[in-house]
């Protein structure tokens, strides 16, 4: 993997994807996310690491508004896709959803066959005019994911039969399906086994070519292995983010120092 | 009046039992009362639960099946007085018997029932002082032998939490007592019943007239006029109106509460359905029948529809009404049971409310849905008092919910307030109740296997 | 070929807005069709409420009718030294005399008997009560307060319609044209609204005839045609002949139709006032009239209460119309009459219906009231907590604390599970076969009621102890195991308090299902009318519920409101018993 690390060079040539400036979080009267700038390049893997309970996976869920779902939740400051900010009252957050597609925690296969869960997101958002064009697509995104060759053959069985790693494949070929632009991807190894998870980070580094990737992850190696930018969330606030490459190897902020380390976390 | 004295002095014996066996365990300690196997309020406990079992399980054993003997014995006088009296009429005359007996008034006199009346006094009085005497000293033999068996070695608080045990457990198995009673006593009486008509149970079940008092001669039912085909057309008919309303409204309105209502919203809304399902159906059915049926016959009336006064229209509403926070409160609880996780996929991929609810959350709690339909289903066939209050009498078959309709329950009710002979009318009442409980069963135990089937998926 | 990063330009593009657009009026409607579910439930809620509170408004309140009567007891029937006597004197002729005394000009059989219908029975029961409870008033002249009847109870509360008096724009001259009728005339059309409602009568009726002649009409051509082809000359003979019948009827109907068609046109005209209009009352002079025959500005009355003076030049008047018209009510003209003259002169009066609460069931509605039904109540309730909570809490315990996980445990369960859903009226089935034919319970008594609600209650009530007991955390059984208490010590001393309040609140709701269930009672015979209040738990005795089910199949209209006002108080008591369930789980919940 290490041939395919790109020089601090490259990252400097990529474009922004997503620019948050100034974004505060609140459930209620908690304060969860402390004005936190940080821009999200294209075709680039970042990493938000942190302890638990530090709001990494929060900021991940305001990135595609999915903490609209949630009553309490307020969302202040700036956050541009593109130079356009998603909490605009023109925004629908449906669009965006397709735009900035979702990879959760725990796989979550709906109880449809495979066929239907990856042309879901097709089907809702009429990318497809006929029968022939949605099984391209749903083949193209099995493909992309990787799975293509264990499920081709029982298109027509329930998603919820396959093994954790194949579900959350899927579920990464679901999300692939509907043609985002930025992939957030909340954890997307912590149900499974070690050799499910080597699967899924292989497939991550291959996605950053089409999209810009968002990991969330409690697993340090793991954001070593799969990232070129790592920004790291504490209580709220963003202590450091940078280079993968210079997080780990020469971390400047010493709470990050800590957890590199394994101080706390 | 004896037998409740003798109860009284079960009980008294039980206490004393339970003093004297605790402070003869104390003294057999000798002051040391760690050397018991049992504390001596164990020892008490026994002997009182003994005395108890004795007592109580002789007075009612004894002093049942010697009433049961003595009723078959009046019933046997009065036939030999009056042979050939129907079983009413020898029931009537032994209940005037009863009466006089204890000085009541009953409502006729005559030498029969006088002399019966005095030959009761007689035997009853034996039937009590004899299961008096017989219990009491089924207790006192009870106390005398715990009593006897305490020493420091004695298990009594194993022997008592086992007694203990065995009547929790008894509790536990009267659900299923209570269903092989009805099992036996719907059983029972139909299979009465099908002897009446001959066998002949395709003409219960396929026949279309249905008026089964009309064609009693001999002790024999008409074959041809039990025909409960219209009571179960007009049941169907009710019930699919019924969960016509019920279905859609009930469906929507937990969709509406789990997935889209405010926090404000749902604290009124669904104490409103609360309040909907606890009303008594009594009061439904008087609903139906002083407002909603006036109403549908004048509203039918205006748009020039002849609409008979208890229409199967009015019936079929209210009652679907009432299955309204049936179907909505076991519907929000299996939605609500859809993991967020589902929910979240739906969204993460840019679907709006609508799209999730219907094409994932609804799927995946199908089969909670269908089960609360059929239990909804299986509740409307059974309900009652709505119908007997505002669906017709008469058995009509016929496709128009403008009619009036009958429904299995009414028959059973009818039958058995009307002026009927209650022997005659039990048969078809029982076979009738019967086939209510298959269908209602079948229902029920399908639903609660998918209920049971759906929450081993989500756990 | 598709390539999916062309498809990414799909998003935020106009096909893909005017999708969305569409998408999300999906969402809106879904939405709607939720808020219109809720609001439906709501409305039904709310009518079914205001139907019920409505219809109980009229038996909040009972009439009385006070008349000064001399209490003789010569007329009474008794001797004033002697109480057996006083109470078995014939109160009930003395107070149907006493009405006929005060409307003595009341004559003929059936007006009689209307006077009759305006007091209730219970008349002469509160005459004698009052008579025995103080024997010194017999020979004394005493205002006498008499219950009203059902009809003129409802009358007086105006649900028979209320007399309404019309701003005359003319004075009426009256002339007597007979012993006992009046000619009244006026230079305005004062009577043209009754006359508008006499002449649409006669209109629908015109068209009946229309419709019977063109009956006819269609007989006679078809008979014609008859004629035609019959193959006999009797055959053809006999269907011309009936043609000609036909014809004679239908002109017969037809100028019939036409007559009263010219009547219900004409701008004026004289015509009878029947029972199915509404009625035309004049007050004269202290007297009343009623109007039979009705033309725009005259009228033709009858007198029905004698005039205090002939002397009709210089008249004191009072028009009056009742707009119920005398056959959709059952009160007749006379008794409006009669109670009109008594309110006058301030002797009817209402007073809160406490008779309703006190009183058992009767077959006369100003009489009935739940007191019986909610003693009955009250013992099956009884008998069935005293069955229902022991039981269904040992189980409970035992299903969650001993159980083997065994199939036959299973069935258990299983089991209870279905007998919560099995209908209640195959448990009055059960209980018709078995405790009352088999063991002999007595039919009727709130002990065989209450053994099946029990039984029907039980599995609501173990289902709702055993989800108690699960809520008690395992770390309080360890705890006590720890400490060496064996498992019964366990469940009895520390599980069982623990779960109490969660037990209770579901005995109260299960108590609360077996006060509003009717259907199993009226099959073990708890239907029966019963007068006397029970004693004991073998007493025969109804229930609230049945009561509500038997008054409301009484044709009487006053057993409506009853019925209302026996559901008010029977949905008092659950909302009661659900406030406790309520308070119980508000207060004593713990979230472990």
């Amino acid at each position: 993997m290490t041939n395919m690390r790109m020089t601090e060079q490259d990252l400097q040539d990529r474009e922004t994807k997503i620019a948050s400036r100034g974004v505060d979080v609140f459930y209620g009267a908690t304060h969860a996310i402390k004005d936190v700038d940080i821009d999200i390049l294209n075709n680039t893997v970042t990493a938000f690491i942190g302890p638990s309970g530090c709001g990494k996976s929060t900021f991940l869920r305001c990135l595609n508004r999915m903490n609209d779902t949630i009553d309490s939740c307020r969302v202040t400051g700036q956050i541009l896709l593109d130079g356009d900010d998603i909490y605009h009252s023109s925004v629908d957050p449906v669009t965006l959803r397709a735009r900035v597609g979702m990879v959760f925690q725990k796989p979550n296969p709906f109880p449809k066959s495979i066929f239907d869960n990856i042309a879901y997101g097709p089907r809702i958002h009429g990318l497809v005019n006929n029968k022939a064009e949605l099984d391209e697509v749903v083949e193209k995104s099995l493909r992309r994911a990787a799975i293509w060759n264990e499920v081709k053959d029982r298109l027509d069985q329930p998603g919820t039969g396959l093994s954790g790693g194949q579900q959350q494949r899927l579920c990464i070929a679901r999300a692939i399906a509907t043609a985002p632009e930025v992939l957030l991807m909340d954890e997307p190894c912590s149900a499974l086994d070690p050799i499910a998870t080597a699967q899924i980070e292989e497939l991550i580094d291959e996605l950053r070519q089409d999209f810009a990737v968002v990991i969330v992850t409690h697993s340090m190696q793991q954001a070593a292995r799969v990232s070129q930018k790592t920004a790291f969330f504490h209580l709220g606030v963003i202590a450091e983010h940078g280079d993968t490459n210079q997080i780990f190897t020469n971390p400047v902020d010493k709470r990050t120092q800590d957890y590199i380390t394994g101080r706390f976390g | 009046m004896v037998l409740t004295a003798s109860f009284v002095a079960i009980l008294f014996l039980a206490v004393a039992g339970y003093g004297m066996s605790r402070s003869r365990a104390v003294s057999v300690a000798g002051g040391n009362l760690a050397r018991l196997h049992s504390r001596p309020s164990y020892h008490g406990t026994y002997s009182l639960l003994w005395v108890l079992i004795a007592g109580i399980a002789t007075l009612l054993i004894v002093g049942e099946a010697w009433a049961l003997l003595n009723e078959r014995i009046y019933f046997s006088i009065i036939e030999d007085a009056r042979p050939g009296l129907a079983q009413i009429e020898k029931q009537l005359i032994l209940s005037d018997a009863h009466q006089l007996a204890r000085g009541g008034i009953a409502s006729a006199t005559g030498e029969v029932r006088t002399a019966l009346a005095e030959t009761i006094r007689v035997m009853d009085t034996w039937r009590v002082v004899v299961t008096a005497i017989l219990s009491l000293a089924a207790a006192a033999a009870a106390a005398a032998l715990t009593f006897g068996r305490i020493d420091a070695d004695w298990r009594a608080r194993n022997r008592s939490e086992n007694i203990i045990r065995a009547i929790l457990m008894i509790c536990a198995i009267i659900a299923i007592l209570t269903t092989i009673g009805i099992v036996l006593s719907l059983i029972f009486e139909t299979i009465n019943f099908f002897g009446k008509i001959d066998w002949q149970v395709h003409k219960f079940l396929f026949g279309t007239t249905w008026s089964p008092l009309s064609g009693v001669s001999a002790g024999k039912l008409d074959p041809d006029k039990v025909g409960a085909v219209p009571l179960f057309a007009g049941t169907f008919m009710i019930t699919i109106i019924a969960m016509l309303v019920a279905v859609p409204v009930g469906l929507f309105a937990a969709v509406y509460l789990s997935d889209f209502a405010s926090k404000a919203t749902r604290a009124w809304a669904k104490p409103m359905l609360e309040i909907l399902a606890g009303v008594p159906t009594v009061v439904y059915g008087f609903f139906a029948a002083i407002t909603v049926a006036p109403a549908i016959r004048d509203a039918g009336n205006f748009l020039g529809l002849s609409v008979d006064s208890s229409s199967a229209l009015a019936a079929g509403t209210v009652m679907g009404i009432m299955i309204i926070p049936f179907i909505s409160s076991l519907s929000d609880d299996v939605i609500n049971s859809v993991p967020q996780s589902l929910r979240d996929g739906s969204y993460g991929l840019g679907a709006t409310k609508a799209e999730t609810i219907r094409q994932v959350v609804l799927p995946a709690a199908l089969p909670g849905i269908v089960s609360a339909v059929l239990l909804g289903v299986s509740r409307a066939v059974g309900e009652t008092m709505i119908v007997v209050m505002a669906a017709g009498q008469g058995a009509n078959l016929t496709w128009n919910p403008l009619e009036a309709v009958t429904t299995v329950t009414v028959q059973i009710v009818m039958l058995y307030t009307g002026d009927t002979d209650l022997e005659t009318a039990s048969g078809p009442v029982f076979a009738l109740g019967f086939t209510l409980f298959c269908v209602t069963l079948l229902l029920n135990v399908v639903a609660l296997r998918i209920v049971r089937r759906y929450r081993e998926m989500y756990d | 070929m598709v390539a999916m990063n062309e498809l990414s330009a799909l998003h935020g593009s106009d096909a893909s807005k005017r999708r969305l657009r569409k998408r999300r009026a999906a969402e809106t409607r879904l939405k709607m069709y939720g808020i219109g579910a809720i609001i439906i439930a709501g409305l039904a809620l709310v009518t079914l409420m205001w139907s019920v509170v409505g219809n109980a408004r009229y038996a909040l309140s009972e009439s009385y009718i006070t008349l000064p009567l001399t209490l003789s007891a010569e007329e009474l029937g008794v001797d004033p030294a002697d109480p057996q006597s006083i109470r078995r004197g014939d109160y009930e002729n003395f107070v149907r005399d006493a009405f006929r005394d005060r409307f003595d000009y009341v004559s003929g059989r059936t007006p009689r008997r209307e006077l009759g219908d305006l007091y209730s029975n219970a008349a002469g029961f509160d005459l004698r009560d009052m008579v025995v409870e103080n024997p010194a008033l017999i020979g004394q002249t005493v205002d006498v307060r008499m219950l009203a009847s059902d009809v003129a109870d409802l009358y007086i509360k105006g649900d028979y319609g209320t007399l309404q008096t019309p701003d005359l724009s003319s004075p009426l001259r009256f002339t007597a044209t007979g012993e006992d009728t009046v000619l009244i005339e006026a230079t305005q059309p004062v009577f043209a609204d009754v006359f508008a409602d006499v002449q649409n009568d006669l209109l629908a009726l015109a068209e009946r005839r229309g419709r019977e002649a063109a009956r006819q009409e269609l007989g006679r051509i078809e008979f014609l045609r008859r004629a035609d082809i019959a193959e006999t000359t009797e055959e053809r003979t006999a269907a011309i002949e009936e043609a000609a019948r036909r014809e004679a009827a239908r002109d017969a109907l037809q100028e019939e139709a036409d007559d009263l068609r010219d009547r219900a046109m004409a701008s004026d005209g004289f015509e009878e006032l029947t029972e199915d209009n509404e009625s035309l009352l004049f007050k004269l002079n202290g007297g009343w009239l009623k109007a039979t025959m009705v033309g725009p500005d005259v009228a033709e009355a009858t007198i029905i209460a004698p005039l205090d003076s002939r002397d009709l030049n210089n008249p004191d008047y009072e028009m009056l119309v009742q707009p119920v018209p005398e056959s959709a009510r059952k009160f007749s003209d006379d008794q409006i009459v009669w109670i009109e003259e008594l309110r006058s002169q301030g002797a009817v009066e209402q007073v809160f219906n406490w008779r309703f609460f006190t009183a058992s069931d009767s077959r006369d509605a100003e009489r009935a009231g739940i007191w019986g039904a909610a003693v009955g109540s009250f013992w099956t309730m009884l008998v069935t907590f005293l069955l229902a909570f022991p039981i269904g809490t040992l189980a409970a315990i035992y299903l969650e604390e001993f159980a083997p996980r065994n199939r036959f445990t299973d069935f258990v369960e299983v089991n209870i599970n279905n007998l919560a859903a099995v209908p209640s009226i195959v448990f009055g089935l059960l209980g018709l076969a078995v405790f009352l034919g088999f063991f002999g319970v007595p039919r009727s008594a709130p002990i065989a009621g209450g053994i099946v609600l029990a039984l029907m209650t039980l599995p609501t009530i173990i289902i709702a102890s055993r989800a108690a007991i699960r809520a008690v955390p395992p770390s309080i059984r360890d705890a006590a195991l720890g400490l060496g208490a064996s498992n019964l010590q366990t469940a009895f001393h520390h599980v069982l308090p623990l779960a109490m309040p969660g037990i209770l609140t579901g005995t109260i709701i299960g108590m609360a299902q077996a006060l509003g269930e009717t259907a199993p009672l009226i099959l073990i015979g708890m239907v029966a009318f019963i007068v006397d209040v029970p004693g004991s738990v073998t007493d025969p005795a109804t229930v609230l519920p049945v009561q509500v089910f038997r008054w409301s199949d009484f044709p009487e209209r006053a057993f409506e409101a009853r019925t209302a006002a026996a559901i008010c108080v029977l949905l008092a008591f659950l909302v009661l018993m659900n406030a406790f369930a309520v308070f119980l789980r508000k207060r004593f919940e713990r979230r472990w």
